[in-house]
């Protein structure tokens, strides 16, 4: 019985020592495919999801969620220069429950966001992408190969994260 | 054996890890708490001094197959978790294949039917729920826009010495919904949509009364419906539960109902909700004694604003009354456009919401067709959307946030609340009904392109009546409240964040009670807390008093104990 401790406890150690936590993933690594609604409700597999090459952010977000509501009003700001730039698409994945699934449409359109947005309300994306806590972006170049995640926003982090949308940017 | 076969299924998935294909992805979570004892707010130290929760959860796909396992461990478990939690192993494991037509899972899973107030299973760690099923889900989808969705199983229960503890009853059901738009893209073109769904889910119980007979299997049925014509919309959903006696309803044979319905209209720059619930005896477990947040088989999501400001959000949450609620909502966003005088540069958010809920009328007279002397023991008769006068909660609320320029960003937020604390009990101070008025400033400043300051500044003040009547003699005297719509009196908080993008914040926040009735009560609840995150890894440490409270996500709330010590947190994701 004992030994079954040492294992998650190992698992722990192991990842918060190994390089991979380091805001760069290693390439090769890509959306799990979840079947999944967008906000029109029409059907999403998310390991099928393209940009004509161009890199994707996913954001996940809730309506209750402030730092999250932070983060897509700031970069809205910006939305239009960056993706003249580097022809990156950022998709907003709400895991709003149904408490406040309802409310997504009129909270986005209000915000004037231009973003795709999908629905989670059952948690199977965020299950499968290992999302704990919303905020949490991730980016996905061209290939769809996952290259950079940040668990967090404050005001500066969609500096970082668009340098690494420049990065990954072909065009 | 059973460890060993699981030991030998992670390695066969880690060598196939060298092969193109598959996926391994997870997260980690750990909760590490030391504790003092702090009599003046009532927080206790355990035996062990310490707390540990750990959580690691693993997900293995490759091509269509899919397979994963959580780990979970309670050293012992944090307060406030069920004291039944115990122990280090696998909570949660499932195997299952998938393409775009069929999901096919076996083991754990969680899922839900429409809004799910007929079934959902869900977990909320912070909460300590998890009502994970463990059995069989299918999700078919013949056609786009045509799915039909199975659950089979049993309800997760418990994490007791180590292992995962399943309810005994059995919950089995199945749901189909058509969505017009997508199917034969019948209204592919059309500015209308239209999507339609039903749901029914059996429980099995080997459940016993002394005195009264026990329905062994308990039928929920109904419908839903989604429409949607250019910028409007509605979503509507009906569920009837069939008898269900229980420790909730006091073992009566009613059966029960969930209405809801929601119509809105949205464009860019606006948008309006209009909610309404009518909610009677639809407490629905898989045991008929169980209480609390255990074996829910559906959820009755509460018509509220989910507040996260800290005296909003922590002292005068509202949950949904399952027993018996008619409830109404209202919500307007809108943005004042952006280069305008009133909007100024960036424009202007504001959001007014209105919440309010009722208890249904119930009648018991005999020319309604109740007769409490038969034995039939369905007792009372209520319709739909049947409101009597009796308040239970009443919410208005207004946010306004502006954007000066890139360094300055203001928000200002009022609330008014009366709360029904006989009801929906939040507070051992208060009798009756609560009123209180609450404002919220909120304020951040960009250093620079790294750094940045918020701060927050709140306060709550209550009105209304305290009796405070004495009874008794000399040394016997004792005082108590008639009624107290004042509870604990005036609150105020103070909250400064510090943040250096992306790697570091540090916060400091006092939550003073400066007007409490009861002078050794007005405490000072200082916490200060920093973290550290790197990548999709983050350490956060929190040292200070937390008050005891509800808390409270998506509007379903847990009483947490008061707290005085240091929380150390750890969470990464693969």
């Amino acid at each position: 019985m004992k030994k079954l401790f040492i294992l998650p406890l190992t698992a722990i150690a192991l990842f918060a020592f190994s390089p991979s936590t380091n805001d760069v993933i290693e390439p090769g690594k890509k959306l799990p495919a979840v079947n999944i609604k967008d906000m029109a409700g029409n059907p999403i597999n998310t390991a099928e999801v393209t940009n004509d090459g161009n890199p994707i952010v996913i954001s996940f977000w809730a309506t209750w969620c402030k730092p999250c509501k932070l983060e897509l009003n700031t970069i809205a700001e910006e939305y239009d220069v960056w993706q003249e730039e580097t022809g990156v698409k950022l998709i907003a994945v709400s895991v709003d429950d149904q408490k406040t699934t309802n409310t997504v449409e009129p909270v986005v359109n209000a915000a004037g966001w231009e973003y795709d947005i999908w629905m989670d309300p059952n948690g199977d994306f965020k299950r499968a992408l290992g999302v704990n806590f919303v905020p949490h972006t991730f980016l996905l170049d061209g290939e769809g190969n996952i290259v950079y995640s940040h668990n967090n926003f404050v005001p500066g982090d969609e500096e970082v994260l668009y340098e690494h949308v420049k990065e990954v940017s072909v065009k | 054996m059973k460890k060993i076969l699981l030991t030998l299924f992670l390695g066969a998935f880690v060598a196939f890890g060298q092969q193109e294909g598959l996926s391994v992805t997870g997260n980690v979570e750990s909760t590490f708490q030391y504790l003092n004892e702090d009599t003046l707010i009532g927080a206790k130290q355990p035996a062990e001094k310490a707390v540990l929760n750990n959580y690691a959860l693993v997900n293995f796909t490759y091509k269509n197959f899919k397979a994963g396992t959580r780990f979970e461990s309670y050293l012992p478990h944090l307060l406030g978790y069920p004291d039944r939690y115990s122990g280090s192993g696998i909570g949660y494991r499932y195997a299952g294949y998938s393409t775009e037509q069929l999901d096919f899972t076996v083991g754990n899973f969680y899922e839900q039917f429409g809004n799910g107030m007929i079934f959902r299973s869900y977990e909320q760690r912070q909460l300590g729920i998890d009502n994970c099923m463990d059995g069989l889900n299918l999700r078919f989808r013949p056609v786009p826009g045509f799915e039909i969705k199975t659950v089979y199983g049993r309800m997760r229960y418990s994490f007791t010495n180590g292992g995962l503890v399943n309810d005994p009853g059995i919950v089995r059901g199945f749901d189909g919904y058509i969505d017009l738009a997508n199917f034969y893209n019948l209204l592919a073109e059309s500015k209308f949509k239209l999507g339609f769904g039903g749901s029914f889910i059996s429980k099995y119980q080997k459940a016993n009364h002394a005195q009264y007979y026990m329905p062994q299997n308990v039928g929920s049925y109904g419908g839903r419906i989604d429409m949607k014509y250019s910028k409007f919309f509605m979503n509507a959903e009906y569920i009837i539960k069939e008898n269900d006696p229980s420790v909730d309803n006091g073992f009566i044979y009613n059966n029960g109902h969930a209405a809801y319905v929601n119509v809105g209209y949205t464009q860019k720059g606006l948008g309006v909700i209009l909610y309404a619930k009518s909610i009677d005896n639809m407490s629905f477990r898989t045991d008929p004694n169980a209480i609390l947040t255990d074996l829910n088989i559906n959820f009755n999501p509460a018509l509220t604003k989910s507040h996260t400001e800290n005296l909003a959000a922590t002292l005068y949450p509202y949950a949904t009354q399952p027993v018996g609620e008619v409830a109404f909502q209202a919500d307007v966003f809108y943005k004042i456009p952006k280069e305008t005088k009133i909007g100024g540069k960036y424009g202007t958010e504001i959001n007014v919401n209105f919440a309010t809920s009722y208890r249904p009328v119930r009648h018991v007279s005999e020319q309604h067709g109740i007769d409490l002397a038969d034995s039939s023991r369905v007792v009372y008769k209520t319709g739909l959307f049947e409101k009597s006068d009796s308040l239970y909660y009443r919410d208005i609320n207004i946010e306004i946030k502006r954007t000066l320029n890139k360094k300055w960003k203001v928000g200002a937020k009022y609330f008014h609340f009366n709360f029904n604390n006989n009801v929906n009990v939040v507070s051992k101070d208060a009798h009756g009904m609560i009123a209180c008025h609450i404002g919220v400033i909120d304020v951040q400043y960009k250093i620079n392109k790294k750094h940045s300051i918020r701060m927050e500044l709140q306060g709550l003040w209550t009105n209304g009546d305290s009796s405070l009547v004495s009874r008794g003699s000399g040394s016997n005297t004792s005082s108590y409240y008639v009624v107290n719509q004042r509870d604990k009196g005036d609150w105020f908080t103070f909250l400064l964040e510090y943040n250096i993008s992306p790697k570091f914040y540090f916060a400091v926040m006092d939550q003073y009670n400066y007007g409490n009735p009861v002078e050794s009560k007005r405490v000072h609840y200082l916490i200060g807390t920093a973290g550290y995150i790197f990548g999709s890894s983050r350490i956060s440490v929190l040292y200070g008093k937390q008050r005891e409270g509800i808390f409270c996500i998506g509007g379903v709330c847990r009483t947490v104990p008061a707290t005085n010590g240091l929380t150390i947190t750890f969470t990464t994701s693969f």
